[in-house]
This record gives structure tokens, C-alpha cells and sequence, in this order.
């Protein structure tokens, strides 16, 4: 009989340490022709670095690749171009500035444009994606769905034997990832080799052939395509659960924990019921319009009320207008019309300090520049916003002892893993760093505090207590304006949520019921279509 | 008083206009194929000042204008070696170079000038103009539009040749994703060390000609630091036209205007201090820049260095 037939790509061992950190340590896993091989892991665990060795951005420090049952080296993008390995970046890589035909003829040899085959070309890839895209758009100009196709026809424009997708999903709608799991289906049956790169469990599942879960850097456990086509969904769960988390499981508070944690099922709302007509309106925003060069620093008439004790989750795409949104109620962009009320005092006269002092909060997006000041201590950011007050500074002198106290308090009561509140903030990891920011906004008489995608790029375990933080705030009777582009998320805590598009609210779901999802999901796609 | 719309005065008018037009619009351009691909070029001016020296001295020693504007380029791009190795492949900070290139190439020229012209001050020969057959002998724009050097013509195809480039060609693509993105061009398998050295070595080519075509055919003669904040002016109009070649031919012939408005109303017997009058051009420009301030635009990746994998 003949040998099988090698996989289409195979790693060996593949190590990669970074300064300080393995990222890569030992990895080897067989990728087919014709099937998806789903690569799940929290953030951290080495999944972004696997992709860029694959993608040529990253050489492997050992191991090999075999391509066909041959070695190759991947030295360059290009080099991983010509072997036919074709990547989708969890960023997008197109140029905003450019068209879709001009994004997808971007690295193509020869002088002269070669308009008429590139045209040709995409419309070939159209009918294999299932979608239908304008060749002139300006790449800005697309809704994220068919951002991502273009990012797809990109990565196979020159004929793909392997694709790769790089959290394709996390910032889509529900019916965006039913069209990419179409075309993902597609391809397949054309005989690619598809890596579908997720932290989320369910979409393993449904979209997966077999699975290799990654943990600190380790090929940690595979399900193969035999095994996962016998396994029920619950217990394929577990297997790939006990993988992810490992001695940890425990500390993550259990299976089902970790199972609601790692996306395994439809999120639903887990804050208490807020009863609106009884409680009253803390936070309002009447026709605010803000002025900006960019599509995040604009919003126009935007109307919201938050009541106290609720959290209103805002949905959109990044960047389209959730930073104007934020700052505008923070104080740190002015309003260029209409009018913020806070326990309908106007307050849009007042800047951040004066906001800051009846209670109103901001916890930013940018943790790392705008909310943090990386060189100076853990205790100073926790003051950063206290500055000059009393009893920590008396006649413009700091008082350094009211300050540690302070400090060492909130350490303790956030959890913040520092060696000492003299430590430099800079040198502590993205979850508790974004600890010290909550520390900072949530406590001290806060009431209305604003958070701008407080769990972006932080392990599930953070998340899960950032999620705590919040909703004991709100159950506390606090207000939140919850912005985030992870849609589980807001579905998870928000009582309503509102969708915002080019600056624009574009409707307010209550929610309520297992359907929210959805309904966000068609205002969103509906916005897309307003922009047209 | 001569009369204002003599056909002698108005012949002065549109020669003084291209005559300052064309060295701002070459700059310009090559400024704008430097800035595209997201290397902003502060040297831009000692560029010029090299490249009107060398056009000047090759000029001068070979008789030939054409051999002294192609020296003219490769003075400039060899200037702008110093850009491509120190901030194009170390990464050293654009802004700190280019004043550093344009303090070096004013220096170098002066001191040389100084040395080996300053007593005996030739004139270059330009070899005289090129009068276009049949058009040259329309009235008015006959002796002035269709009677000036070779090279103007070039600059006319090469302002032409610079927009298909940039919007037409896959080098032009690549120049320009260079700037907007320089990790989607990595992506993509091109090269953003290279392109925007070939984006780099071109502009300064420009420049070198900017400079050269001041020295060799609008005066005649290099003088120390001639161009005189020209190359600055270049960068603004550069940002004005956000990439887009015909605004900088536009922008530049503006420029060209209010040095003409200069000279002719010298010519008049009007009663105006000669420091105002040559204060216009960069009035003119200092209003543009104002008024059209908020539009102006800088390619997102302009200025930064590019290393592959960082965030």
C-alpha cells in the first residue's frame, strides 16, 4: 500500500522565546488539506506568535516546517506568499486610503497596473467567497464584513494552498460570522488547508474539524477529526476546557465557569433586572454633537440616559465615534453642541476635575499612554486623578505615608499583583495594569463611571473579574456606560445597548431575552448600509 | 510708467512666473513622492542648494546645461543617501537629519563657492531658450511661454509623468502604501526598507533638479543659500496637495505668480519698499496656509521609522 499521503503542512518543534517569555516552546501539529484546524488558547498563549513564524514575520528560533512532506524555510512574508500560505491578520492590513482593487494589487510585480486582470481575479474570488464587493470602494468605506472578505480575496489572491484566519470573528456581527463560516465551508470543499484561530469555544466547535488547544506557549492537547466528529459538543467542551486552563480550572471557578468564560455558549445577561421607571436618570446626554478631523473623534446628536444602578453597553465597530463619545462625557473633549446632565445638574461647562469631583469617572481604552503613566510608581497612578487634593497633598505638598496608605489600600481590595506600591507601572502586565485604572475610577465616591473596552487584549481570568468589578458597581447603584466592540460582552452585562455607527446612535436594544444579539447585529449591519 | 498691459510687461509677468514656478514645482515633486511613501524630507533644501551647485559647476565647466541639470540630480540623490541609510535603515529621527542635511548642504556649497567663484562670479552659459516652431510667434505668449529652456518642457512631462507614476503603476502603489501603512505593504510581500528608499533617492533627485534649474537657467549663476527657504515652501506645498500632483503644480504656479506681482511691480514707478514686495511670495504662502490649514495632511506613517513586528 502507499504511505498516507503527508499533511499539507506539518510543524516540528517549533521554539521561539521573546525576552523574558516563551512564547513558542515545542510546538508540533499537522495541518490537512480540506479541513479546518481550529488553534484555541487564551490571549498570551502563543497562538499570534505561531501565526507570524507560519506568515514569515517571525523566524523560529528551532524546529522545522514541512510543506508537503518537504522543509522550508520562511524567511519573509513574501517567502510564505510564494508556498502559498495566505494570512488574515486579527488587524486589518488594508489602507484605509486606498481602493479595494488598488489594497488588493498591493505587492504585485511588473510596473504598470494591471487593472482589467486584477478585476478579473476579484470577481473569481467573489463567487468562491460568496460575496460581492465594489472594486473602487475606498477600503475605509466598507462595513467589517466585507472589510474581512477583502482581507480573505487578499490572502488568496495569488492561489492559497493554506489559509490562516486570525480571530476572524471578534468583532463581527452574528450574521457577518454565518457568511464567513460559509465561505470558510467553501473553501474547504475547494481543498485549502484552513487555520481558524479563536478563544472562543463555541466557535471551535461549529466551525472546526479538529482542534489543538495552546497554553503558556505548549501544544497542550489535540482533538483530532475522528475523535471530534465521536465527542458530543459538551464533551469535546470539557476535553478542550481542561486543556485550556489546565491546574488553573480551579482558579477560574470551575468548569461551567470556565466554560461561560471561554465563549462556550450564547452569552446572556447575568446583571440583575433594573426596574427604569423607578430609578432615577443619573447620567444624560441631550443632542451632543462633537467636533474632529477623524471618524472616531466625531459623534453627532447623540441622546442617551443612563439610570442609576444600570449599565448601557454601546456596540459598533472600533473607531466609529466611541472615543468622541466617551471624552465628551468625561470632559476632555468639548461638546460643539447640545448639553451633558449629570443628576440633572449641566455639567457640560465643567472639565474633567470638575466632573471627576461629582462622581463622574472615565477608565480609557489606551491604558497604557492615556490612562497610565508607565514611569512613575503603581501608588502615584492610583492618585494620578487626585492630584493636589486633600488629605494627599496639604499646601501643595505630597504627603507620601496618606498616599501608600491609599495605595496599599487599593491594592489589597483590587487584587493588583505589584511587588510593591513603589513598583513602576510600566512594568506590571495589561490585566493589573487595567486593575490600577479601575481601582483608580471605580472607588472614591464614584457614581457614573464611563469604560471604554475594558477587557481588550486581557486573559480570560481578568476578564472575568473585570466583568465582577462592574457589575458589583452597578449593583452597588452606580451607572455604567459600557462601550466594547466583543459583543458577548456587552450581551453579558448591559441592560440595554445601544448600537453606534459614524458617529451616530443608531438604535437602543433592550435587553432582554435571547434575541439581543441578533437585533444589535441587524441595527449594526443596518448602519453599514446607511454609509453606502 | 510703463503701461500695465504692454505686451513687454506682460511677456515679464508670465517668464518671471515660470521662472519661479518650475524650481518649486520640481522640489515639490520630489518632496511629494518622499512624503507619499512616508519619508518626510526636511533636507529638501540643502538638496537644493547641492544640486544647484553641482548643475551650476557642470554648467559652467562642460557648456552643456542638459549634463549640468543631470549633475544637478545625482548631487541631490547622493545628498539623500544620508536620509535613506541614517533614517530609511537605522531608523534615526527625520526631522533631527533633515536639519542636519540642510544645514551641511548650505555650508558645503557656500564654503565652496566662496573658495573657488566668488572672485570672478562666471555666468553659466544656458545655452539660450528653445523656441518652439510656429508657436514661439504668437504675440505675447509666443516670446515668453514658447520661448523658454528645454528643461521647462521636461518639468512639464515629468509633473505629468510623477501622476501616472504615483497613481498607476505598482512602484507608485507600493510608495504610496508605504506611507498610508507600511506593515500592509510587509504583509504583501513588498519591501518598505526598499520602496521607501527608491521614494528617498528619488525626491532628492528632484530636489537636486529643483535646485539646479534655479541656479543654471532662472539666475544664471549659483549664489550661497540662493534658494532662500525655497525647499520650505516646497514642504508646505507639498502638504497642501495631499499627494495629489496637479494641485502641486497649481499650488507652485500660485507661488510663481507673487514672485512675478514682485518684480513687475518693481517695474512700476509705484512707491513700494523693495523689502515688502519681496516679502509677497511668502505672504502668499503664509495665507494659503492658513486658510487652508485644517485640510492640510500628513500620510499617517509620516516620519516613523518602520520595524517589522513592532506594535
Amino acid at each position: 500500500m502507499d504511505q498516507p499521503a503527508p499533511p499539507l503542512i506539518a510543524l516540528r518543534g517549533i521554539t521561539k522565546a521573546f525576552p523574558g517569555v516563551i512564547a513558542n516552546d515545542d510546538i508540533s501539529l499537522d495541518i490537512q488539506r480540506g479541513q479546518v484546524h481550529c488553534l484555541l488558547g487564551e490571549n498570551g498563549a502563543g497562538k499570534s506568535t505561531l501565526i507570524s513564524i507560519l506568515a514569515g514575520l517571525q523566524s523560529p528560533d528551532s524546529g522545522r516546517i514541512e510543506l508537503d512532506g518537504e522543509t522550508v524555510r520562511i524567511g519573509s512574508p513574501k517567502a510564505a506568499m510564494d508556498l502559498g500560505i495566505g494570512v488574515v491578520h486579527q488587524h486589518s492590513t488594508l489602507v484605509p486610503a486606498l481602493t479595494v482593487i488598488e489594497n488588493l494589487m498591493l505587492g504585485e510585480r511588473g510596473l504598470l497596473q494591471n487593472r482589467a486582470r486584477a478585476i478579473a481575479r476579484l470577481d473569481e474570488l467573489s463567487g468562491l467567497l460568496g460575496a460581492r464587493i465594489d472594486p473602487d470602494a475606498h477600503a475605509s468605506d466598507l462595513g467589517l464584513g466585507q472589510q474581512q472578505q477583502v482581507e480573505i480575496a487578499k490572502a488568496m489572491w495569488t492561489g492559497t494552498r493554506l489559509l490562516i484566519l486570525d480571530e476572524p470573528t471578534s468583532m463581527l456581527t452574528p450574521q457577518a460570522i454565518d457568511s464567513l463560516a460559509e465561505s470558510v465551508e467553501r473553501l474547504t470543499a475547494e481543498g485549502l488547508g484552513i487555520v481558524f484561530i479563536t478563544h472562543k469555544l463555541r466557535e471551535a466547535y461549529t466551525m472546526g474539524d479538529c482542534v489543538t488547544v495552546l497554553r503558556a506557549g505548549r501544544n497542550v492537547g489535540h482533538i483530532s477529526t475522528e475523535r471530534m466528529a465521536e465527542l458530543s459538543e459538551q464533551e469535546a467542551q470539557r476535553t478542550i476546557l481542561t486543556a485550556m486552563f489546565g491546574d488553573d480550572l480551579a482558579a477560574a471557578g470551575g468548569l461551567e465557569e470556565a466554560a461561560e468564560l471561554a465563549g462556550a455558549t450564547e452569552a446572556e445577561r447575568e446583571t440583575e433586572a433594573v426596574d427604569f421607571a423607578t430609578r432615577p436618570v443619573r447620567l444624560a446626554l441631550r443632542g451632543v454633537s462633537t467636533a474632529g478631523s477623524t471618524l472616531d473623534a466625531v459623534v453627532h446628536d447623540i441622546d442617551l440616559e443612563i439610570h442609576a444602578g444600570e449599565i448601557l453597553g454601546i456596540a459598533g465597530i472600533d473607531g466609529h465615534g466611541q472615543t468622541a463619545l466617551a471624552e465628551v462625557v468625561a470632559g476632555q473633549r468639548p461638546a460643539a453642541s447640545g448639553a451633558v446632565t449629570l443628576d440633572d445638574v449641566d455639567v457640560t461647562g465643567l472639565g474633567v476635575r470638575g466632573r471627576q469631583t461629582r462622581g463622574l469617572r472615565y477608565v480609557t481604552d489606551d491604558r497604557l499612554h492615556e490612562g497610565t503613566v508607565g514611569s512613575l510608581s503603581v501608588a502615584l497612578n492610583l492618585m494620578l486623578k487626585r492630584i493636589g487634593q486633600a488629605p494627599f497633598w496639604r499646601f501643595g505638598q505630597i504627603d507620601r505615608e496618606a498616599v501608600d496608605t491609599e495605595a496599599m489600600n487599593l491594592i489589597a481590595e483590587y487584587g493588583i499583583r505589584t511587588p510593591s506600591s513603589a513598583t513602576r507601572a510600566g512594568t506590571l502586565s495589561g490585566g493589573n495594569i487595567q486593575k490600577i485604572l479601575l481601582a483608580r475610577e471605580l472607588g472614591g465616591g464614584a457614581n457614573v463611571v464611563v469604560v471604554n473596552k475594558p477587557t481588550y487584549g486581557l486573559d480570560l481570568k481578568t476578564v472575568r473579574l473585570v466583568h465582577d468589578l462592574l457589575a458589583e458597581f452597578a449593583a452597588g447603584g452606580g451607572s455604567v456606560l459600557l462601550i466594547s466592540t466583543e459583543l458577548d460582552e456587552l450581551v453579558e452585562l448591559s441592560h440595554r445597548i445601544g448600537v453606534i455607527s459614524r458617529g451616530r446612535i443608531l438604535g437602543v436594544v433592550v435587553n432582554d431575552g435571547p434575541t439581543t444579539a441578533e437585533k444589535v447585529g441587524e441595527l449594526m449591519i443596518g448602519g453599514d448600509h446607511d454609509g453606502e | 510708467m510703463i503701461d500695465l498691459l504692454s505686451p513687454a510687461f506682460l511677456i515679464t509677468f508670465i517668464v518671471g512666473c515660470l521662472v519661479g514656478t518650475v524650481p518649486l514645482m520640481l522640489a515639490a515633486l520630489g518632496e511629494t513622492i518622499g512624503e507619499q511613501s512616508g519619508v518626510l524630507n526636511l533636507g529638501i533644501e540643502g538638496m537644493m542648494l547641492v544640486g544647484g551647485y553641482a548643475g551650476y559647476v557642470a554648467t559652467l565647466s562642460s557648456g552643456s546645461s542638459w549634463l549640468g541639470m543631470l549633475v544637478g540630480a545625482l548631487a541631490g540623490a547622493a545628498l539623500s543617501l544620508v536620509i535613506v541609510v541614517l533614517n530609511v535603515w537605522l531608523g534615526l529621527n527625520q526631522i533631527v537629519l533633515g536639519i542636519a542635511v540642510t544645514l551641511a548642504g548650505g555650508g558645503i556649497t557656500s564654503v565652496l563657492y566662496d573658495q573657488l567663484y566668488s572672485k570672478t562670479a562666471p555666468r553659466a552659459d544656458t545655452g539660450g531658450a528653445l523656441k518652439i516652431p510656429g508657436l514661439s510667434d504668437i504675440p505675447v505668449i509666443g516670446p515668453s511661454l514658447f520661448s523658454q529652456p528645454g528643461f521647462f518642457w521636461v518639468t512639464v512631462a515629468l509633473v505629468v509623468g510623477v501622476g501616472f507614476f504615483l497613481r498607476r503603476t505598482n512602484w507608485g502603489l507600493s510608495i504610496r502604501a508605504a506611507g498610508q501603512k507600511p506593515a500592509s505593504l510587509d504583509a504583501a510581500g513588498g519591501s518598505v526598507m526598499r520602496t521607501r528608499s527608491q521614494a528617498a533617492l528619488l525626491g532628492g533627485a528632484f530636489a537636486g533638479l529643483g535646485g539646479a534649474y534655479l541656479a543654471v537657467f532662472a539666475t544664471g549663476a549659483f549664489t550661497p543659500f540662493m534658494t532662500n527657504g525655497l525647499g520650505y515652501v516646497a514642504i508646505i506645498v507639498t502638504m497642501l496637495a495631499r499627494g495629489r500632483v496637479l494641485w502641486v503644480a497649481l499650488v507652485s504656479l500660485l507661488y510663481g505668480v507673487t514672485v512675478a506681482l514682485g518684480t513687475v511691480l518693481q517695474l512700476t514707478s509705484l512707491d513700494i519698499p523693495t523689502d515688502v514686495i519681496g516679502m509677497l511670495p511668502y505672504l502668499a504662502v503664509m495665507i494659503v496656509l492658513v486658510v487652508f490649514a485644517r485640510s492640510v495632511y500628513i500620510s499617517p506613517a509620516l516620519g516613523a521609522p518602520y520595524t517589522r513586528g513592532a506594535r
